[in-house]
């Protein structure tokens, strides 16, 4: 039972990944006065994306037709690591955290190495910019999880929430400044607004889109749908581990149902508070971002000290 | 090993206010305008009242309501609104700052913050209070002070972190004692007020002599220059 809850559960996420993309869109275009497109609409464009022929440059090696497979089991697999809405499965105790964010970095590593593969301007562009990126957001991103781990004295996932359930409500000052931090970290790493715009392919500032520029076709697919996973990883890592309340902790079909919904309203939740934040914030500019990522570094540095001086009793 | 679910919640609000009153304090190292570094500070003083109001009705101990509206009247509202009236009167509240090394900075305050907690760590087993832990976040609030004082190159935000340090003293005084006596209390907080005028006079010589608030352009002798 718990073995095909495990197999269920990833599929589900992956299916439900685009959604939550087509939702915040909606939230997005309401919030902006214009008229949303339908929340099926991200399917609709991975359905014409899947259907048509891809072109490839002739220059272009191997590895940029494999790099969008890569990319995207290295979103599933994140995808099958994270509990989504039930804690105690088979899964949780293959990988932990760190592991975790080996998977977004296999990923993020192909995906650069298929922008500069081509070997266009943009491409390369795209992915200095990425990598520049990255290696501001994951020491953040680790320093967050390492105030959680050393609360919680687990780097397992599924350790870590029955944890934070356990202990109850608390005011944990670590807890809120990792939050903080990994919420940055959320939206740098997802390319939203301040840090990237996800709805362009016109800006010289653009760091995502000018990655996969060259990718058509059902490379496209694979690309858009992984990137749409790892939105959605980083809403279920928030929403789970800082706020688990309503996750199924048994294996009863009533307790499965209510964990799910549980979890589907704090991602539309999350998703909302997203296409609220892109709206009120302008795009800031690249020179910038750094200062935006020292300042998530800075958090979770500050939830990690305060963990350590303030939680921990002699 | 993890104490913090033994606390109160009110205990583990102070414990919270104590360390969003430290990341005030890194906030402070950060801020490129004056206008804003005072919004931080004001901020800063706005939950320094917080937590000795909660520190007076965790501890039972009614005195500490009064430093608790002394320190919300000053440090919340009339310091910050004197010295953002001198950053207007001066126009400087549309100046930007340059910061020097800010990464050098912000490793040095985490540095420091680390520094205060190894320090205090002997004298926390002295006090028998549940937010003894406060006590190195208070020691980093005053080390935070001097580095902002060092740091900085405008005269006002030396003033700020001044009065960051004597907020991170009596942070001290609240959450690891209960509070200092009453009048020492009262003279503190007019010392800071009477400090905050006396600089809002100093500002004007030091601008009249040299036309800014820039000290590193006080280090030479204006007779030699002319």
């Amino acid at each position: 039972m718990s073995g095909l809850i495990a197999l269920v559960e990833p599929i589900l996420f992956i299916l439900a990944a685009p959604l939550l993309a087509g939702w915040t869109k909606m939230v997005k275009c309401r919030l902006q006065n214009r008229k949303a497109p339908s929340l099926l609409q991200p399917y609709r464009e991975l359905a014409k994306l899947l259907r048509k022929q891809p072109v490839v440059a002739e220059q272009a090696s191997w590895l940029f037709e494999a790099a969008p497979y890569i990319v995207f089991a290295s979103a599933v697999l994140a995808a099958a690591v994270v509990p989504f809405f039930a804690v105690h499965l088979p899964t949780a105790s293959i990988a932990d955290v760190i592991a975790l964010a080996g998977f977004l970095a296999l990923g993020r590593f192909f995906l650069v190495l298929a922008g500069m593969d081509v070997g266009t301007a943009f491409g390369g562009m795209g992915s200095s910019r990425e990598v520049t990126i990255a290696s501001l957001s994951e020491p953040a991103m680790l320093m967050a999880i390492f105030a959680l781990a050393m609360s919680a004295n687990t780097t397992n996932l599924a350790s870590a929430i029955d944890y934070v359930l356990d202990t109850g409500v608390a005011i944990r000052p670590s807890f809120v400044f990792a939050l903080a931090g990994m919420v940055l970290v959320a939206v740098a790493e997802t390319g939203r607004v301040p840090v990237d715009n996800p709805a362009t392919h016109l800006e010289l500032t653009m760091i995502h889109e000018a990655m996969v520029l060259e990718y058509s076709g059902k490379y496209l697919a694979l690309i858009e749908w992984a990137g749409e996973i790892r939105l959605m990883l980083y809403g279920v890592l928030i929403a789970n581990i800082f706020f688990p309340w309503g996750i199924a902790e048994d294996l009863s079909l009533a307790s499965l149902g209510s964990g799910l919904a549980a979890i589907l309203l704090k991602l539309f939740g999350l998703g909302a508070l997203l296409a609220a934040a892109e709206t009120v914030f302008a795009k800031m500019r690249l020179f910038r971002v750094q200062e935006f990522l020292g300042f998530a570094y800075l958090l979770s540095l500050l939830g990690m000290l305060s963990h350590i001086i303030l939680e921990i009793g002699q | 090993m993890n104490v913090l679910t033994n606390h109160s919640l009110y205990e583990q609000a102070i414990l919270f206010i104590a360390a969003l009153v430290v990341f005030t304090s890194f906030l402070m190292l950060a801020q490129k305008r004056l206008s804003s570094l005072v919004a931080v500070f004001a901020w800063q003083g706005l939950l320094l009242a917080a937590t000795t109001a909660l520190c007076a009705y965790t501890q039972q101990n009614p005195h500490l309501y009064t430093s608790a509206l002394i320190s919300l009247v000053l440090k919340g509202f009339l310091i910050p609104w004197m010295l953002l009236r001198l950053i207007v009167k001066f126009d400087m509240h549309r100046e930007v700052e340059s910061l020097l090394y800010p990464t050098y900075v912000m490793t040095a305050a985490a540095a420091l913050v680390l520094f205060s907690y190894y320090v205090v760590l002997p004298i926390e087993q002295l006090s028998a209070l549940a937010t003894r832990n406060a006590i190195a976040v208070s020691l980093a609030v005053v080390l935070l002070g001097m580095l902002a004082m060092v740091s900085r190159r405008q005269a006002v935000a030396h003033v700020v972190g001044f009065m960051s340090i004597e907020n991170g003293l009596f942070f001290a005084a609240v959450a690891a004692t209960q509070g200092m006596p009453m009048v020492v209390e009262i003279g503190i907080a007019f010392d800071v007020l009477v400090a905050a005028v006396v600089f809002g006079v100093f500002f004007f010589h030091i601008r009249e002599s040299i036309d800014s608030l820039d000290v590193d352009r006080l280090n030479r002798l204006s007779e030699v220059d002319r």
